[in-house]
């Protein structure tokens, strides 16, 4: 979605300031302080570390030609945590506390008219 | 609050049925049910049918209204849940409270799905609709992939092996090959399960539940009227029903659904039992890695030591919580919209002691039933209890 590209090329997600955690993709409400927590827009991090990977061979519509490409869950610096792509990585580094940085691609080809959608994705440092 | 029972079950067989469609096969379940239970359509008073994307697969919604239509029942209300592979765990758990809030007095409760009309992309991009939109599948998760994460990280912390997640696959087809409404009914081994490819390491096909269509039903009566329909009610002891954040990377744990652990502790509390009292589990086993999680969070074993419980036999049938003796949703088939109705049913049939008798339990007296929407954004639970 058009509305989601900031947040998506700038990495951009919320910042509690009454318990002080951080969230990403962006939220409207804190889910421990609900209206009590005062929120504000917060840039994250451009690096952290793997949590758990998975080699994707079988990929949804959009993705059928990227295959086979690593998915993993990172926490970044400030302990907020994403799904993302792991790019420009050698198979055998990419796993549980590998070191990750931020980079920008394509995510994938919308529609046959060739609408390009990018995104965030990361790479083993 | 009223007690509940379960008076009728039915369900279609589970496979790929390209000559039935969605109508037809809610309608053969439906149909079976009333049957089963022996009342008259004219006394079913409302029904409750879980669907997950009926829109994804075939172009349909209003379910709810096609439920009524095709089985006649017109003009009883008619609802549709959708909770994901939740969908029918929760049309279940709605129908339960219609009864048990007094609203009712005979209910209907359906789960559906026509999946093999779409490429298996299709369906893939379908599934995935169960997950964050935003967060996971736009960057190309899809199903499989995050429970794979699950499963990564569950091999990470607790040395849980691919071998024994395979084992789980393993005995499912086992039971399944007992089982006349299973889509698999063919026994494999590890080596099948190790040798069928990756489709998100480290999940491989045969780790994972097929594409399935099928419907499955039920039929709910207040306790003290269940003996007017017949000699062998089963009572739903429990029910109960959790959520979590819709998007893996934001829980708790990656490696256990927090979601089951608060349904199962509500469940336990309700029906006055612990994991001990159970005689047997149908689990949901969407992927191998989600059935050693379900007994380590529902209490049946420590946490970590789930794939070491089913390697020493202990899920056999026989052995100290026999699970998925149907087959599970690995060898029965995953029919998302019904796997929680036929979760339910099969629990039903063990309890009533109608189960196939290689599989049968013997004097059965609890079962539980477990599903789960998503990767564990929805939950449900029900503990059901002979009645008779
Ligand atoms: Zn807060």
């Amino acid at each position: 979605m058009w509305r989601n590209i900031p947040e998506r090329y700038n990495l951009l997600g919320t910042h509690c300031q009454t318990c002080g955690k951080y969230y990403f993709p962006m939220r409207r409400v804190c889910p421990t302080c609900r209206r009590k927590g005062k929120l504000v827009d917060a840039k994250m991090p451009e690096t952290g570390k793997i949590l758990s990977y998975s080699q994707v061979f079988v990929a949804p519509s959009g993705f059928e030609h990227e295959t086979p490409y690593f998915l993993a869950i990172v926490e970044l610096a400030n302990k907020a945590t994403l799904l993302t792509q792991i790019v420009d990585s050698k198979a055998d580094v990419v796993k549980e506390g590998a070191r990750v940085e931020l980079v920008f691609r394509k995510i994938y080809e919308d529609s046959p008219e060739g609408a390009i959608a990018y995104g965030y994705k990361f790479r083993v440092v | 609050m009223r007690k509940v029972s379960v008076i009728g079950v039915g369900q279609t067989t589970f496979g790929e049925h390209w000559s039935l469609s969605l109508r037809d096969l809610v309608t053969e379940a439906g149909i079976k049910a009333i049957e089963n239970a022996n009342v008259e359509g004219k006394d079913v008073q409302a029904l409750f049918g879980g669907c997950m994307a009926s829109g994804r697969f075939i172009g349909q919604e209003h379910i709810g209204a096609l439920m009524a239509d095709q089985m006649g029942m017109n003009p009883v209300p008619a609802y549709r849940t959708e909770a994901a592979c939740a969908s029918g765990g929760v049309a279940l758990r709605l129908a339960y409270m219609a009864v048990a809030g007094g609203m009712y007095d005979v209910v209907a409760v359906g789960g559906m799905e026509k999946m093999t009309d779409v490429s298996t992309e299709d369906a893939a991009v379908a599934l995935a609709g169960a997950g964050d939109q935003e967060s996971e599948l736009f960057n190309g998760a899809t199903f499989p992939a995050i429970y794979a994460l699950m499963a990564r990280r569950h091999m990470h912390d607790f040395g849980t092996t691919e071998e024994q997640m395979a084992l789980c696959a393993v005995k499912n087809h086992g039971h399944a090959v007992h089982n006349p409404y299973a889509q698999f009914r063919k026994a494999i081994t590890v080596e099948n399960v190790m040798d069928s490819g990756y489709i998100a390491s480290p999940l491989k096909l045969l780790d994972c539940s097929p594409l399935t269509d099928g419907a499955a039903a039920m039929v709910l009566c207040a306790s003290d009227k269940a003996k007017e329909y017949t000699d062998k009610p089963v009572e739903i002891a429990a029910s109960a029903q959790a959520s979590d954040t819709l998007a893996l990377h934001e829980r708790r744990s990656l490696t256990g659904l927090h979601a089951t652990e608060v349904a199962a502790k509500d469940a336990y509390k309700q029906a006055k039992i612990a994991p001990k009292d159970i005689d047997l589990l149908e689990c949901h086993d969407c992927f191998s890695i989600a059935q050693i999680m379900a007994l380590e969070d529902l209490g049946f074993c420590k946490k970590g030591t789930g794939g070491k419980f089913v390697e020493e036999g202990n899920t056999d049938f026989g052995g100290v919580i026999p699970t998925n003796l149907s087959g599970g949703l690995k060898a029965v088939g995953h029919p998302v919209g019904a796997s929680g109705v036929r979760e339910a049913i099969d629990v039903v049939r063990q309890l009533r002691g109608d189960a196939p008798a290689p599989v049968q339990v013997k004097d059965a007296q609890i079962g539980l039933s477990h599903n789960v929407g998503g990767s564990g954004a929805t939950v449900v639970v029900h503990a059901f209890k002979k009645g008779f």
